[in-house]
Order: structure tokens, then sequence, then C-alpha cells
């Protein structure tokens, strides 16, 4: 047990690319937690995915020991952050852990909409926030402009911004003793019952769930009855301990240490992120704030190719959800698709990440939908139901009104864009509220926008309207009325469930004709004339025709190679049945997801 | 021809032999060919003979074809030789047809008469237009005036069964220049004809052309264009009988419908495709591999495909569904009509079921109809017999 006035706390808030993992890495292997012979690339990142792409999605949490300058040993629990916007609730349970946050920028970025939603964040949690500047080694580094913009977001003085390059370890170790001082010591109370927060959990085959715990008050003991006050349920601790970054099992833990707990539970949605544990025999009377359920934010229809894959499409998300409990789904039956699951997703890239984890981990071939958002709709008799489906939408008779998701989203762009992007941000229902200058070339919009807006090719347009240089985050900001319609999508005069898409009314028109004229390109011509019509409530606002093929032969076939073109024929064939049976129209995959290629009129 | 006598083929003996010299590779070809190789012509045709000499004795052959390549740029004694040598292995039956490929720049009456001489009765020519943009376009080296001269050599030189071959749908031709080299045809008064839309085969030079940007035929025309080569060539008398082939009654290419009745037939030279014995064959497609192998006296075969069982019955459907006959029903068209792709071809109008027979109604969609059929899975008969 360590005395907490020798204990500290501390995430590190920073952009995607930015340098947090270097950092992590630096640390680990100055403070001898790692040697550098051990020592992996980053790793903190370990999963693929999150090494491809250059983020984490799961927070890691690693305790060093330092010895500071003073010639006392300090224990620091770095405790890592998801670094992605779809994950903001976890961070803010990561936040809830600690007592400081080392703000990190770029020292030719800057500092970038993510970073400034994190650092809003730690300030409303009441952290210690600590700024500093990343890759002062490269060419481009302009630390005195990064340095003025963190000044603008946290107060204080450019001179006490530290500088320096995880990737050379310069100002790394001015970076411990700065932390030492600047970040508070816990201040549990050990004398009150025991009180400790979840702020990540994962899934090993070996041990069940594994949680990271920060003891709040009072001592967590190995083999002490536990509870989980959001949950209720009662558990063992059968092991707690220290991540070095490996477990190190010890006997006690006390206020203001953070580590392990394993207690035997084998399904990750059983512990709560957020959740707060305390003693069986002796709980607390309340229990920590801001614990929530994890919320899906974003539908989408997952489909296996092959029908016969819908059981080991099942087998997959349930191995997915050892480690990832934010991850909902159901069984839904589409007439165009077939059997497969609506699953509900945390935001874009969590979607993108879990399609991409069963096509590669689980070798699935998928068909998805477009992604849809949670409206809510208010039955004449009052009641209100969430809508995951498109398909699921009443007719205008039996409903009373419709509600969407809005979220509150903040746009940090260089000040030669703001034009571009309040144009964009409008023409997608944005309503722009403040714009605030972080330097005189930097500045940050915010705005609300309905979810469903921002969820298909926003952030890509955002990027190629501002060179790439605008980043975006967003947070939900509750629900609104709006006079939306449901674009109904018909092939061959059958409506195709997969294809439905709820939009506002004033840009249904428009969008059933990008519908009509895109599936056009991709439905092949078949052995019919397919037409192709968007309706809204059996009206057709638009509507093309793939004309059937006039000439599918072969010239010529005499004695010569005819096995040759019966393997061509059947190969052909093999590639045919990729595609879907829609009715009787061959629609390819791609076709399902037309909706959300990047606009380029727009 | 009705559908009993078309059957009739599968009983017929044929033999295809290969002989790849031309004066120059057209660009748009991707058989075996060579150009410029003439010095090797007459140790190919040895060749040819000792294979012929070495293969299983048959039966008197009904049907002969010397294609290519192109068999009347080769001296007609060494085609005749080659002639001597299936008679003396499996003797050739007293009406045989016995056809080659001929390119009207190389059809001399000298020729004419030789190629009768040793025993030819029946010569297919490559005119391919008569537009002189589009046989140059085509590569071709020949003019019109050619083809009608060396028609006129032939018919003199007592050839009773003459067909030609044109070829649709290149870029640059027009709904007038077919319709001209339709009717420039028809006036020789042809036996038979073939045509075939221009099909652009990978690795050819008009294949890398296309590939580099150059205009690819456009479907849509080339349908335009076999629709009206099939009217005005019925109205001239000559009934489409496969999908590429017209002729005047009685006068269907014999070895071809063996082919496509699924009866067998020997292959000799290199890149030759056989069917005997149950086996789909072909040899060597390179030429000097193939003289390798013969002169070091051993076979040419480079692979085969077992027919039997349920994949010699969707072979059958394979072949015999080029027909106009198309094929009498069988375990494989009931396979097929009662499945769901089936239906939506009937549907369609591609194919329909008529005095117990299959048909392809719309023959430029055979291919659709030809990946069904091959997707087609064995009937699974269950223990109790009622599945």
């Amino acid at each position: 047990m360590t005395d907490q006035a020798r204990i500290r706390n501390f995430s590190i808030i920073a952009h995607i690319d930015h340098g947090k993992s270097t950092l992590a890495d630096r640390l680990l292997e100055m403070t001898g937690a790692v040697s550098q012979r051990e020592m992996r690339e980053q790793i903190l990142d370990s999963m693929d995915l999150e090494r491809e792409r250059g983020i984490t999605i799961k927070a890691q949490t690693v305790r060093l020991e330092h010895e500071a300058r003073d010639g006392e040993t300090y224990v620091l629990n770095l405790i890592d952050t998801p670094g992605h916007v779809d994950f903001s609730y976890e961070v803010s349970r990561s936040l809830a852990a600690c007592e400081g946050a080392l703000l990190l920028a770029d020292a030719a970025q800057g500092v970038q909409a993510q970073t400034l939603a994190n650092s809003h964040l730690a300030i409303a949690a009441g952290l210690e926030v600590i700024p500093a500047i990343n890759k002062i080694d490269l060419p481009a580094a302009d630390p005195d402009r990064v340095a003025a913009e963190l000044v603008g977001i946290i107060g204080g003085s450019p001179n006490d911004v530290l500088r320096m390059s995880a990737k050379t370890g310069e100002g790394v170790p001015d970076l411990l003793e700065t932390l030492v001082k600047e970040v508070p010591p816990p201040r549990g109370d050990p004398d009150a019952p025991l009180r400790a927060l979840v702020f990540d959990s994962y899934f090993d085959a070996y041990r069940g769930v594994v949680c990271y715990v920060r003891i709040v008050d009072g001592f967590l003991e190995s083999g002490d009855d536990i509870r989980f006050m959001a949950t209720n349920e009662v558990h063992e601790a059968n092991e707690i301990g220290f991540l070095k970054p490996k477990t190190q099992p010890v006997a006690t833990m006390g206020p203001g240490e953070v580590g392990y707990l394993i207690t035997g539970v084998k399904e990750i949605d059983r512990i709560k992120v957020g959740d707060t544990v305390t003693s069986s025999r002796q709980p607390a009377t309340e229990a920590l704030p801001g614990y929530q359920e994890p919320k899906p934010m974003v539908f989408s229809g997952l489909f296996p190719t092959d029908g016969d894959d819908f059981e080991k499409m099942r087998e997959a998300l349930e191995k997915l959800r050892l480690n990832d409990a934010s991850l909902a789904w159901e069984p839904e039956t589409s007439k165009a698709l077939g059997f497969g699951f609506r699953c509900g997703f945390l935001g874009l890239l969590h979607m993108e990440i879990v399609r991409e984890r069963l096509e590669r981990e689980y070798d699935l071939d998928l068909v998805a939908t477009a992604p849809s958002v949670a409206y809510r709709v208010t039955m004449p008799d009052g009641e209100v139901r969430e809508l995951k489906s498109p398909q699921d939408l009443p007719d205008p008779a039996d409903r009373r009104s419709i509600a969407e998701p809005y979220v509150k989203a903040m746009v940090v762009t260089p000040t030669e864009y703001v034009g571009p992007v309040m144009e964009l941000a409008t023409t997608r229902r944005g309503h722009v509220g403040d714009m605030s200058y972080l330097s005189p070339e930097r500045v940050e919009l915010d705005f609300e926008i309905p979810l469903a807006e921002i969820i298909f090719d926003f952030f890509d347009l955002l990027k190629s309207k501002t060179k790439g240089y605008a980043s975006l985050d967003y947070e939900p900001a509750g629900y609104r009325e709006a006079d939306l319609v449901k674009v109904d999508i018909l092939l061959n005069g059958q409506p195709v469930d997969a294809f439905s898409a709820i939009i506002h009314r004033d840009h249904a028109e428009a969008y059933g004709k990008k519908m009509t004229g895109r599936l056009q390109t991709l439905i092949p011509r078949q052995l019919f004339d397919v037409p192709i019509q968007a309706v809204i409530g059996g009206r057709i606002i638009s509507r093309e025709t793939v004309r059937a093929t006039r000439k599918d032969v072969t010239a010529k076939c005499y004695g010569g190679d005819i096995s040759r073109k019966k393997k061509l024929l059947q190969r052909q064939k093999e590639g045919k049945k990729r595609m879907k049976m829609v009715g009787s129209v061959e629609v390819p995959q791609e076709a399902f997801v037309a909706a959300l290629k990047v606009d380029e009129e727009s | 021809m009705t559908p009993a006598e078309a059957d009739r083929f599968v009983e017929s003996a044929a033999a295809y032999v290969h002989i790849p010299f031309c004066s120059a590779v057209c660009p748009y070809c991707d058989f075996a060919v060579v150009a410029g190789q003439d010095h090797l012509a007459a140790r190919y045709i040895d060749a040819v003979c000792t294979e012929i000499g070495r293969s299983r004795p048959w039966r008197p052959l009904d049907a002969i074809y010397l294609g290519g390549g192109t068999p009347s740029h080769v001296d007609p004694a060494l085609l005749g030789s080659v002639l001597d040598a299936l008679a003396d292995k499996h003797g050739i039956a007293p009406d045989a047809e016995v056809s080659l490929e001929a390119n009207p720049e190389d059809f001399s009456t000298g020729t004419a008469a030789a190629l009768r001489a040793v025993g030819f009765n029946r010569v297919s020519f490559g005119a391919q237009s008569f537009d002189p943009g589009v046989l140059s376009s085509l590569g071709r080296r020949h003019h019109a005036s050619q083809i009608e001269s060396s028609f006129e050599s032939a018919r003199a030189a007592g050839f009773e069964n003459l067909s030609i071959d044109l070829i649709f749908g290149t870029p640059g031709e027009t709904d007038e220049s077919w319709g001209e080299s339709l009717q420039s045809g028809l006036r020789l008064q042809p036996d038979h004809v073939s045509c075939y839309a221009l099909t652009v085969e990978p690795g050819t030079p008009l294949g890398r052309e296309v590939r580099a940007g150059a205009p690819a035929p456009d479907p849509d025309v080339q349908a335009s264009r076999y629709e009206t080569a099939d009217e005005v060539l019925s109205r001239a008398g000559l009934a489409r009988y496969e999908v590429s082939n017209w002729s005047r009654p009685r006068h269907e290419c014999r070895y071809n419908l063996t082919v496509w009745a699924q009866g067998e037939y020997e292959a000799y030279g290199n890149g030759a495709h056989g069917f005997r014995r149950g086996r789909r064959f072909r040899n060597l497609r390179r030429l000097d591999a193939y003289l390798d192998r013969v002169e070091a006296g051993r076979s040419a075969h480079a692979g085969e495909e077992m027919i039997d069982g349920w994949g010699a019955e969707l072979d059958r459907l394979f072949v015999g569904l080029r027909r106009t006959v198309g094929v009498a029903n069988g375990p494989g068209t009931e396979t097929l009509l009662s499945s769901e792709e089936g239906r939506m071809l009937v549907a369609a109008g591609v194919i329909a079921e008529q005095s117990g027979r299959m048909v392809v109604s719309r023959p430029l969609l055979t291919d659709a109809v030809h990946r069904s059929v091959l997707a087609q899975l064995a009937p699974i008969v269950g223990v109790d017999g009622d599945a």
C-alpha cells in the first residue's frame, strides 16, 4: 500500500497521432517499468486495428514508479484514455479516476477539436491540466504558436508549457518532475467504506472479466465480498493487483491506488464502466457520480452474404462483446438481405471497427446497410417509441410526431475555411452557434446539428473542404422534433426494406434522385428491364431504369476449348453469387451502402 | 434439319486438325497461331502425321475439319498427306465432309484445284467483311474483290459446299456497311454463313488497345447487327441452326454438328482440342513444344477433363443448347426448369420447353443460360427414392 501523498494519477489528452502512445512508451522505459530490451513499439496500443489506425480504442493503464529529484519514490498511475469521439463516456470515466491530465499537442498541428473537447471534460472534472507540446524535433514545429493556443484554453503563461520530444526523450525527465509537483495527490478517506470506480474492463479467456479500478475511499482486500452498486451484483474479489504493466497481485489496495480486480464474472456486460465497487458487508451509502448505461447512437444492419453464416456471425458478435460492452445487437430479418443483425454502435468509428473485425478476424463476408440513428416516434396515444430501423417508421396517420437526436458539434479549423465549414453545417441543417479564436489563425466553431446529418459523409466532406485541416468532435445534445419522411426505394416495383431511409422533408427529393441515379449505375443489366423508383408515401419522386441485357453470348464455341469455356462461365457464376437476389433482381453488395458515398456535388 | 437428325450426330466420328500457320497474326485473334514460321510447315505436317499414326484406330470419319491458323496458307500437297494419314488410321467415310479454312489472299485457282484433288470438299472462307475500312481495322490483308475471286476459283474447282465467315460490331462499322457486307456475301451464294460478334480477348493486341482506352465494341450495337444478320440471311434462304451459324438446307457444318451433339472427335496438332473415350482433352499450345514432344516420341496431350455422370449431362446441355433445335429433355433440363433460375429464364423468354425439348429462344443470351446450366447440382435421390 502506498501513502496517498506519494501517488499521482494522471491521463494524457492528445489528438490521434500527436504522440500519446510514444510518450507512454518512453515513460515506461524511463521509469524502468519495461526494459528497453522488452520494449515493443507502442506497447499500450496492442490490438492490431488500433496499431494500424494509430488510435487507442481500449484504454490501458500502467503503474510507474519514479524516483523524483526530492529523493522520494512516487507511484505514477498513467490512465490511458480511448482516443476517439465515439468513446467520450469512457474518456470521462478515465478522467474521473485521475487528479491530473497532461494536455499534449503536436508542435506542428496544434490543438485539435478532440483535444479541446477532452480538455473541457478534464477542466470540468476539476483536474489539474498540464500543458505540453510534443514533437518539438519536427522541422515544421512551431511551439510558440501552439503554446499560445494551449494557454488560450487553460490559462497560465506560455513559459509554463512543457516542450518535449517523446521520440527522442528530450524533455521527458522534466515532465516526470512536473507531474510529481503539479498533479495533486489523491485525498480519499481511508476510514470511509470502500468506494472504487470501475473505469475500464476487458475480457481474458482464462480469468474472465478483468476490471480496472481506482480506489477512492477505504480499502479493497483480496478475498473480500464486494458489491457493484449500479448492477447490484455481489462477487468475491478473487484477485486484485497492480498493472506494471503485467498484472502483479497484492493483498490490499488503499485510497488513491489504481489496479485491477478479478471476480470470476465471465460476461463483460455484467460489469459496467462507471460503476462503483463497494464492500458487501459494510457498503457505502452513495455511489460515485457520473455512471451511465452505454447507449448506442448509430445503428446499421449487418447481414452475412452467405445465409449459412448467420450462426457464425452470432458467435462472432458474442466474442466481440466479450471485450466491448457497448456493442448491442438484435436479430433482424430483411426481405432483401435475409437474416442478419441490427447492431448499435457508439458512433461511426465504432461501427467501422466492428465491421472490420467481423470480416477480418472472423472471416465473414458482410453486407452493411446505411447507418441510421435512433428516432423517437410519439404515437397518437402519447407513447414514445424508439426506432432503430427506418422500415419500422409508422405511417404519418399512425404517429403524432418524430424527434431525432441532435449533437453539439465542435470544429476546429484554420480561419480561411470558416466560410466553407459554416456552409457545410448549414446545408446539413446545423445551427451555427459560437465562434471563438484559439489564435489569430485558428478558430473553434460550435454548432448543433442532427446526428443523422453527420453519420454519412460529413467528416469526409469537412476534411475535403478544409484540405484536411479541420477536426471534429461532438457530444449528444438531446432530441428535437423534425419534419421527417421515409423514402422507400422500389426495385422492379417491389420495395426494398434495406434501402429505406428517414430523411428531412426538404432533402427527401434530392436524396431520392441521388439514390435512384446511383443504383442505376451500380445494378448490372439483367434479363429484363429493372425500374428503380424512389417513393415517399406512395408518391414517386424519381425513377430510373436499368435496361435489360441484349447480348450475353460467346460468339465462337466449336470443338476447341469447351472445357475452358465451361470453366470461364462457372467462374462468372461464382462472381454473381456475391450479389444479393432481391426478388428477381441481382444487386451487388456495394449498392447497399450507396448512400454512404461522399457526395461530390454537395 | 429436324431435332432427331441433329441429335443423331452424337454417333458421328469426326476429327479436327490444327494448322497454325498464317501470313500475319490478326490483332483480335487468340488462337494458337504463328506468322513467319512457314519454313516449319513441312516439319509440322510430318509431326501431325506421326501423331495421327500413333493414335488408336477408330472408325471411318464422317467429318474432318482443318482449322487454324490458315490451312490454305500451307502447300495443298502437305494438307493432302494429313488426309492420307487419317484415311490410313481411321478410314474416311465415302460421303464424309472434308473442310478446311481458307483466307481469300491465299486462294488461287491452282490452290483450289489442288485442294479438291487431294480430297477436300468444303471450304470456309475468312471473308470477315467487304468494307475496306473494317477489313483494315481488323488487320486483314485481303480486298473484297479477292473474296469474290477466291469464291469463283473454289466453285470452278468443283467445291459444292462453301462457307464465309463475317465479323460484325467492329468499331467503325455502321449499320449500312454491315448491311452491305451481308449483301455482298449473299451475292456469292454461299451454302453456309458464320457471323461472329467481334470479341475482345485479353492478351491480344486488340485487348491491349482496348485496355489502354481504344473504343470497345458496344454490346447493344452488336445485338442490333446480329438481329439484322438473322433477318437478312433467313430472307435469303439461309436458316440459323446455331448461335453464329446459318446454312442452306442440308449444308450445316457436320463437324460442328458432331461437337454440339456431344459426339466424339479426334484432335491433332498444337492447341487442338478433342473429345474421345469420354474425355475432353487438349494438346500443347506452343508450336515448338508440340514439335519437341511429338518428335521425341511422346504424347502431345496437355490436359483433359473426364466427362461422366452428372457432368456429362450438363456438358450435353452446354454444347447442345447452342443449336436452334436445343436438347432433348433429360435430368439436366428437368433440374434447370424446376429451379428458381430456370423459371426466371422461362419468364424472360430466354428458354422454352417445346415437344419434349428445351430450346434457347433468345440466342444472344445463351451465356446466361449456360451459367445457370453449369450451376445445377445433381438431384439428390433419397434412400427411400422419393426425393
